[in-house]
């Protein structure tokens, strides 16, 4: 059983449909990756996704039907979302933003604090500024503390969105380094990249979507091959 | 206007100030975590000092048919919402905390009612009727919107204040009522005569103030509260319920409420729709604070009670007149800071 | 409905409102008064909360303000009432000029509690002052005189109010087609598209605040003269509270659906007060205030929309003819091309400790298509907020033709010549396509609310139209001018945006991202649109994200990542720089 399965989705703006009989799955462990330019949709799969915005279709989190969840339940059962803009509490501190990321399952303060101390561990830098307040970090510590305070969530499907966003190239190389390590962990992910080549180069599985509709699809190293696909997404290399 | 009367003067305001600070400052916790801003909060306070009074005098307080009747509303609008979602193994629990809940309280009251009871029993009980007024109107005027704009919001606020003070006639009656003084002891300071009184009520404005920033700073849901005002999608995010957290606010602000109205109630006179003038006054703070800042809604709403103080010095026909003209530069002042044009598109 | 059906209904619907005094009797022609009356306060009401999107708790302070400036005048001092009016008018209009300009530049929350706080005031003024009788209020106010004529019957007073009332609303009417009725119904939109159209939000919404004072005031007045007696008990904060639900019972998004509301609420208000005492043994006015709170909650929880909404459909779609012979407006010299047009030095912005934009510089010449490009959060749209002055930079400078706009309002950017759309749309999706095209014509035209209100803008109308529909024919939209502007698709909805700037006869269009989200053949088209628009001169500043729609299309390129610029040049040029195949076309090898 696919760890999430989407059939025929469909995602509507008012009158405007955004995303159109998408299908895709993820197993247990995968990275999967959909690219595409802006305004064809991703950003509006993965908050269909989490259930910030409605849908019609099939989805399936190891066989549950997710549709009837709200937004909340499903972080309760272990799908995060880190999105484009972040979400961040601007006015707390980091190192309160990265409890609240642990808010799902409270109760198990040991586990909690553990987590907290690989977070730190992974990210040096949130543990040197986790007094100072969120919005006063740049945008690479921003992408730490959203992905910090997702992980403290406990994910078994972490959706990124468009992770690499505003980061200068160093940053975005360890911040793919991070997702890649992610596998070992046994979290499965997500990610909506506009960064082609480096999510292929990061996943096993990838999806190509442009105006709302899956045009291709297969395994990442095949696709960072696709003669098609250099030309529109990769760049003349 | 010498200086022995400015003081006098000065020390009344502080006293109804720091009850006003204790409505504002609920004001502006709702309004945070919930967008909703509570007219009604006034009237919850006004609602307390009744029961209060009520209960001094071995009288059932209205305030028990009030919670009864929305507790019945509640539960009703709950179960059919679960019955529409199919969600039959909520209803244990809705039936637990919309009706159970509310009615512990109310029936306490009930045996208890007869009986003389000391002071603080009778603050305490009163303070515990009240607190589930707030919530249950919570579930049942605002959750169905609210997804709506800040300003139907407000609106429909207003309607639920004036239906409110309409209930508080039928549920206490037109009689004004002033309840004893808390204590008649008084300390004489610098040559005045301060009665303890006014110790009392600046200090619990201030002891429950503390608590309630170190619930933000120190414990989770303090931090959820916070998280939410600060960005509700983002909580979300991390699974924190905004209805739990909009519950939690109109808890603790009706604690705040509640207590205020125990504080006011030896004070003056307080009649079923006294609520609105003490959360208007309470609100020209709050705006003082730009609805969003703790400290500075605190020293508005001080300075509201001593203007007021010193206002029906003057002229007392033209009090309201004065402290309401007070918003008029308070509102000139945040206008002319407004920097870079802020969007609130609609639709 | 076909437009001759719905205008042989309202010449039905308007005889029988004319003949009513012959067939209704003298306590009904009484309701009809002050149906007549209330509505002319929730007609405000519709205006500033419907159309512009402002609340106001305290208009019953207003009509307070009319009622008692014509007993004060007629009654204690012994002028004619018309006398009262012109001081009705006069007294309430200052003061929303006062209250207006202090509270209409905050956010909208303000505005509404502010009014509250002095709808109370106002109130207590009137309970408080000597002159005006405290509590007691104003008795024996004079019947308003017509010449000889004394209107003393409720059918004289009929005949006087609902005139007003058909004035106002032919007025309201009138407004609402026309150049500043549009900026007022804009303002829904927000503070950025209206300021980006050259339009100063600010006083179209304090003109809008003043007109429905002034009908409240006028409201007041005509109370003061049919009711005859004044106190301050019916201008109380609720009763501003009923007001509002007035307006928003009928449906506020439509001048009509004021009178719907005041009918039905006056009607049943009178019913309610006929019936309760039998339901209710020794309910008092409170018990009533309680129902109609409760009526008015579930109403707005349930059905925002009011009456109206339900019977929207019935109403003809908004058709005008367009008169394409007209002269068409003036347009101002575009510069020579090859002309330095817009200068960037050193221009930083930051958020907190982010550098959205770090000390950019660049220039753009006239007759170009300069692309602005970089991967997502490179701070192109950043850079793009601090050129058309949405924000301001931190340090550095913005010239445009000459002018330092560095710190210049969004609408005077606007107004000097530069042009812009948005990433995300914004358009005003219950307006026509031809409307919101018109909006962009703002700053090209001049009639003002007066001579919007009595039409004597119909020469420029007439040519800011033509304007319009030239612009929506040039991007290939002219085949449907009042379709809805919401029902597009996507796509389309960008177009009518480059439709609506180019309506303004930019000197500069600035276009953020206009091909996100476009189909192939979509993109096709745009680009030969744009190219269509350089070969006539005009500048074009294009962000986007999009390579192969930006190759093909523009002179030159600047690319920026993570806020720097790290190179300019010609398309090729830029495509072989190292730097930014690596940082942008995702060199992670």
């Amino acid at each position: 059983m696919s760890l999430l399965a989407i059939r025929s989705l469909d995602v509507c703006y008012g009158k405007v449909e955004a995303v159109r009989q998408v299908s895709l799955s993820i197993e247990a462990g995968q990275i999967v990756t959909v690219i595409g330019p802006n305004g064809a949709g991703k950003t509006t799969l993965l908050a269909a996704t989490i259930g910030l915005l409605p849908s019609v279709g099939e989805m399936l989190f190891e066989g549950h039907d997710l549709r009837r969840l709200q937004v909340e339940a499903r972080v309760e059962a272990g799908i995060v979302l880190v999105p484009e803009n972040r979400e961040l509490f601007g006015d707390m501190s980091v190192a309160d933003n990265l409890v609240l990321g642990a808010y799902s399952h409270r109760h198990d303060r040991a586990g909690n604090r553990r987590n907290l101390d690989d977070v730190y561990h992974r990210f040096p830098r949130l543990l040197e500024r986790r007094q100072q307040k969120a919005n006063t970090l740049s945008g690479g510590e921003r992408q730490m503390l959203a992905l910090g305070r997702a992980l403290m969530a406990k994910p078994r499907l972490l959706l990124l969105d468009e992770p690499s966003l505003g980061l200068a190239p160093l940053i975005v190389r360890e911040i793919f380094k991070i997702i890649a390590s992610l596998r070992e962990t046994g979290v499965s992910v997500l990610l909506v990249e506009q960064n082609a080549r480096a999510a292929l180069e990061t996943a096993d599985v990838g999806y190509v979507l442009e105006t709302g509709e899956i045009v291709n699809s297969g395994p990442a190293d095949t696709l960072i091959h696709d003669p098609k696909l250099i030309a529109t997404y990769l760049g003349g290399h | 206007m010498s200086s022995d009367i400015a003081a006098i003067l000065a020390i009344d305001g502080i006293a109804s100030g720091a009850i006003y600070v204790l409505i504002a400052i609920g004001f502006v916790l709702i309004f945070a975590v919930t967008r909703v801003i509570f007219v009604p909060f006034g009237d919850i306070s006004a609602f307390t000092a009744l029961t209060l009074a009520a209960l001094e005098t071995q009288r059932l307080p209205g305030t028990m048919g009030l919670v009864a009747m929305l507790a019945a509303m509640a539960t009703l609008m709950q179960l059919t919402a679960d019955i529409r979602a199919s969600d039959l193994k909520a209803i244990p629990s809705t039936l637990f905390f919309y009706l159970v809940v509310p009615l512990v309280p109310v029936a306490l009251m009930w045996f208890a009612a007869g009986s003389v009871m000391s002071m603080p029993v009778r603050m305490g009980l009163s303070l515990l009727l009240v607190l589930p007024i707030a919530p249950l109107l919570d579930r049942i005027v605002f959750r169905p919107i609210a997804d709506a704009s800040v300003l139907l919001l407000l609106t429909v606020s207003m309607a639920l204040h004036f239906a409110l003070v309409g209930l508080g006639l039928m549920f206490f009656g037109p009689e004004g009522v002033r309840t004893q003084p808390l204590t008649d002891a008084s300390w004489e300071i610098a040559g005045m005569q301060v009665s303890l009184q006014t110790f009392l009520i600046v200090g619990s404005a201030v002891v429950f103030s503390t608590l309630l920033y170190a619930f933000f700073e120190l414990t989770l849901t303090g931090k959820a509260l916070r998280a939410t005002a600060v960005n509700r999608t983002g909580a979300r995010l991390v699974g924190i319920r905004p209805a739990y957290t909009g519950t939690m606010a109109y808890v603790l602000a009706s604690i705040l409420a509640g207590i205020s109205g125990i504080l006011i109630s030896p004070v003056t006179t307080i009649f079923y729709d006294s609520g609105f003038l003490f959360g208007l006054r309470a609100f020209v703070g709050a705006i003082i604070g730009a609805m969003v800042n703790y400290p500075v809604t605190a020293l508005g709403a001080l300075l509201v009670g001593v203007l007021e103080s010193f206002a029906s010095f003057w002229s007392s026909a033209f009090k309201e007149v004065i402290v309401f003209s007070l918003l008029l530069p308070v509102l000139l002042w945040r206008s002319l800071s407004v920097g870079e044009v802020e969007d609130e598109a609609e639709e | 409905m076909s437009k001759t059906q719905f205008r042989f209904l309202t010449l039905a619907a308007l005889f029988l409102l004319v003949a009513s005094p012959f067939y209704l009797n003298a306590f009904s022609m009484t309701l009809l008064n002050y149906i007549g009356v209330y509505g002319l306060v929730a007609l405000g009401l519709v205006l500033l909360t419907g159309i512009g999107g402002m609340m106001s708790f305290g208009q019953a302070a207003f009509v307070g303000i009319g009622a008692y400036a014509g007993a004060w005048a007629s009654a204690l001092q012994g002028y004619s009432p018309w006398v009262g009016l012109m001081l009705a008018i006069v007294l309430s209009c200052s003061v929303a000029l006062v209250l207006g300009a202090i509270t209409l530049r905050l956010g909208g929350h303000f505005l509404a509690l502010s009014t509250v706080a002095w709808g109370l005031s106002i109130f207590f003024l009137f309970g408080n002052l000597d002159g005006l009788g405290n509590y007691n209020g104003i008795a024996n106010v004079p019947p308003i005189s017509l010449g000889p004529l004394k209107l003393v019957a409720s059918w004289q007073m009929f005949y006087l109010i609902w005139a007003i009332v058909l004035l106002a609303l032919l007025a309201s009417r009138n407004l609402l087609d026309s150049r500043s009725g549009r900026a007022m119904r804009a303002l829904r939109g927000g503070n950025l598209l209206v300021e980006s159209l050259g339009i100063n939000a600010f006083f179209t919404r304090l003109a809008t605040f003043v007109i429905a004072a002034l009908f409240a005031g006028l409201s007041g007045w005509l109370y003061a003269h049919l009711n005859r007696f004044v106190s301050p008990a019916p201008f109380e904060v609720h009763v501003g509270i009923d007001y509002l639900m007035m307006a928003m019972v009928g449906g506020a998004t439509e001048l009509i659906g004021a009178f719907i509301g005041s009918a039905l609420v006056t009607l049943t208000k009178n019913s309610i007060q006929d019936y309760l005492p039998m339901i209710a043994k020794g309910a008092s006015g409170q018990l009533e205030i309680v129902v109609f709170s409760i009526v008015f909650i579930v109403l707005l929880q349930r059905w925002r929309g009011g009456l109206i909404s339900i019977s929207s459909h019935l109403l003809p779609s908004p058709h005008h003819d367009i008169d394409r012979t007209v002269t068409p407006l003036s347009r101002r010299p575009l510069p020579q091309p090859g002309e330095v047009l817009l200068t960037a030095d050193q221009v930083e912005r930051r958020f907190g400790g982010l550098v959205a934009v770090d000390k950019v510089s660049f220039t753009l010449n006239a007759g170009e298509i300069l692309g602005l490009i970089g991967p997502n959060g490179a701070g192109k749209s950043t850079m793009f907020n601090l050129l058309t002055g949405a924000l301001r930079p931190n340090s550095g400078r913005v010239v445009f033709q000459g002018r330092d706009i560095t710190h210049a309002p969004q609408r005077e950017i606007a107004k000097a010549g530069i042009a812009r759309t948005f990433q995300h749309v914004k358009i005003r999706p219950k307006m026509t396509l031809l409307d919101n095209v018109l909006l962009g014509t703002h700053p090209r035209t001049t009639s003002g609310f007066f001579s919007g209100a009595l039409r004597l803008d119909r020469a420029e109308e007439a040519q800011a139209r033509a304007e319009a529909l030239r612009q929506l024919q040039r991007v290939g939209l002219g085949d449907k001018p009042f379709e809805l502007a919401g029902n597009l698709p996507l796509g389309n909805q960008r177009v009518l945006e480059i439709a609506r700037a180019l309506a303004a006869d930019p000197v500069l269009l600035v276009l953020d991202e206009p091909a996100a989200g476009l189909r192939r053949q979509e993109k096709q088209a745009l680009a030969e649109l744009l190219q269509s628009l350089r070969s006539e001169n005009l500048s074009i500043l294009l962000v986007e994200h999009d390579m192969e729609f930006v190759m093909g299309l523009v002179d030159r390129i600047v690319v920026m990542n993570f806020g720097c610029k790290i190179c300019e040049g010609l398309p090729l040029e830029v495509r072989q720089d190292a730097q930014v195949q690596d940082a942008y076309l995702g060199g992670l090898v």
